[in-house]
């Protein structure tokens, strides 16, 4: 049990690290050059769903470890 | 039916902000009953499925049950007979956890009953097929006009899916795929904000359906696809052989892990955003102070506004990662020679949705 919640921190340590640095440097680069705003934004959205994928799968592993320690 | 859309928004705040509060009191009357406030089994009765539907405190729909065993054959009778001591009727018997339905003598029972989660189904192709169907009702009425009504509401968001997932990823072969990518796009976005409204089903973040839905992207992908699919799978062009050895089994399992991973983010992005907003009023009864209720219902507020914009990204993400699959499916081979392909995510400019994902 100790270890799902220790995975649970790590995989939204992960998806933390990750957006942000997308995040910032979709803003760098709408700094730059603030007329392809839309297309960096849409961009950014859609790198952030798939990190985000990731981390989640992560948390449902954590979810099924954390079911079968305590079923078991 | 012209809602001003400013008047529409701050409507649905105020009724979010009024729902949360009238969703907190449901739970102070189990209070005042003595009962251990147990947080886990809350959450995991509101996410989860159940035989009847719970709207608020005591208003509670009871749905049929349905079940098939190939002893007694078919039998129909509502769940409200279950309310009894020991959950029992006619010799099954209702686990309260699993939500499963035994029979006493341990026979196979299928059951294939109404749920929650199947009539909120049945309640958002209704809300689907009305909406739609007017909307091309307008479009007929309003030949060679402009649009009116709802269907001004509808049309920028179906060609921004036209033109900007369906042409731009598939490319000139998008028509036979823009129904699938419609249907999903909106059937996914109505069942996410039917299951935040008070009292709604979690739909979208049972795992059933989530497999259901990238079960036909996967099936879809695979009856469209083309000679150049498998080749660039099975034999990939560009790289050396002993290369492609390696490749072929990374290959053959990424063809399954893309639509799994479309299954597990739909599934866990709903279902984490509802356990997230039930676990901030969950603190109000265990801390039970006035302080942590007003934190917590701003917080809770917060959770529920990003949950509406989730609901729209999660559709969205969903309809776009289908359009690129299918589009790595049909693209089509150009001759140039792989051999001295150096940058190979640029030689198939038909589909340009392809190329992100070699």
């Amino acid at each position: 049990m100790l270890g799902a919640g220790i995975g649970a921190g790590i995989a939204a340590l992960g998806a933390g690290i990750g957006i942000g640095r997308i995040g910032g440097s979709a803003v760098e680069s709408i700094a730059r050059q603030p007329q392809e705003t839309g297309r960096i934004q849409t961009a950014m959205l859609i790198a952030a769903a798939l990190i985000e994928g990731v981390a989640l799968f992560a948390v449902v592993v954590c979810l099924l470890i954390y079911l079968a320690a305590k079923a078991g | 039916m012209i809602i001003p859309f400013k008047n529409l928004s701050i409507f649905a705040f105020i009724f979010l902000l009024i729902s949360n509060l009238s969703f907190a009191d449901e739970h102070k009357k189990e209070e005042g009953k003595k009962e251990e406030f147990n947080p886990g089994e809350m959450i995991m009765h509101h996410v989860g499925d159940s035989h009847e539907w719970e709207f608020a405190q005591g208003v509670i729909i009871p749905l049929p049950v349905i079940l098939y065993s190939s002893e007694k054959g078919l039998e129909i009778f509502s769940s409200s007979n279950f309310h009894n001591e020991k959950h029992e009727y006619m010799g099954y018997h209702l686990d309260h956890e699993t939500n499963e339905i035994h029979a006493e003598d341990k026979h196979h029972v299928y059951d294939i009953s109404i749920t929650k989660n199947v009539a909120s189904l049945f309640l958002c192709a209704a809300i689907l097929i009305t909406v739609f169907l007017s909307v091309s009702g307008g479009y007929k009425r309003n030949h060679g006009k402009a649009p009116s009504g709802i269907q001004s509401f509808f049309e920028p968001i179906v060609v921004y899916i036209r033109d900007d997932i369906a042409m731009k990823v598939i490319g000139p072969k998008y028509e036979r795929f823009l129904p699938y990518l419609l249907t999903i796009f909106f059937f996914i976005w109505f069942n996410n904000l039917l299951g935040l409204l008070p009292g709604g089903a979690n739909l979208t973040g049972n795992i059933s359906v989530t497999l259901v839905l990238a079960l036909l992207t996967f099936i879809i992908t695979l009856f469209s696809s083309n000679g150049t699919y498998w080749k660039h799978i099975l034999w990939t062009p560009g790289v050396p052989l002993a290369l492609r050895i390696i490749i072929l089994p990374i290959e053959i399992v990424g063809m399954f892990t893309k639509p799994f991973s479309l299954m597990i983010r739909l599934f866990a992005n709903i279902t984490a955003g509802h356990i997230i907003i039930l676990s901030l009023f969950s603190l109000i009864f265990i801390f039970e102070s006035y302080t942590v209720g007003i934190v917590s219902t701003a917080f809770a507020v917060f959770m529920s506004l990003l949950e509406l914009f989730v609901a729209l990204l999660q559709a969205y993400v969903f309809t776009l990662l289908s359009a690129m699959y299918f589009a790595s499916a049909v693209e089509e081979h150009h001759e140039d020679s792989h051999g001295h392909d150096k940058h190979p995510e640029f030689h198939d400019v038909e589909t340009p949705g392809a190329k992100v994902l070699i």
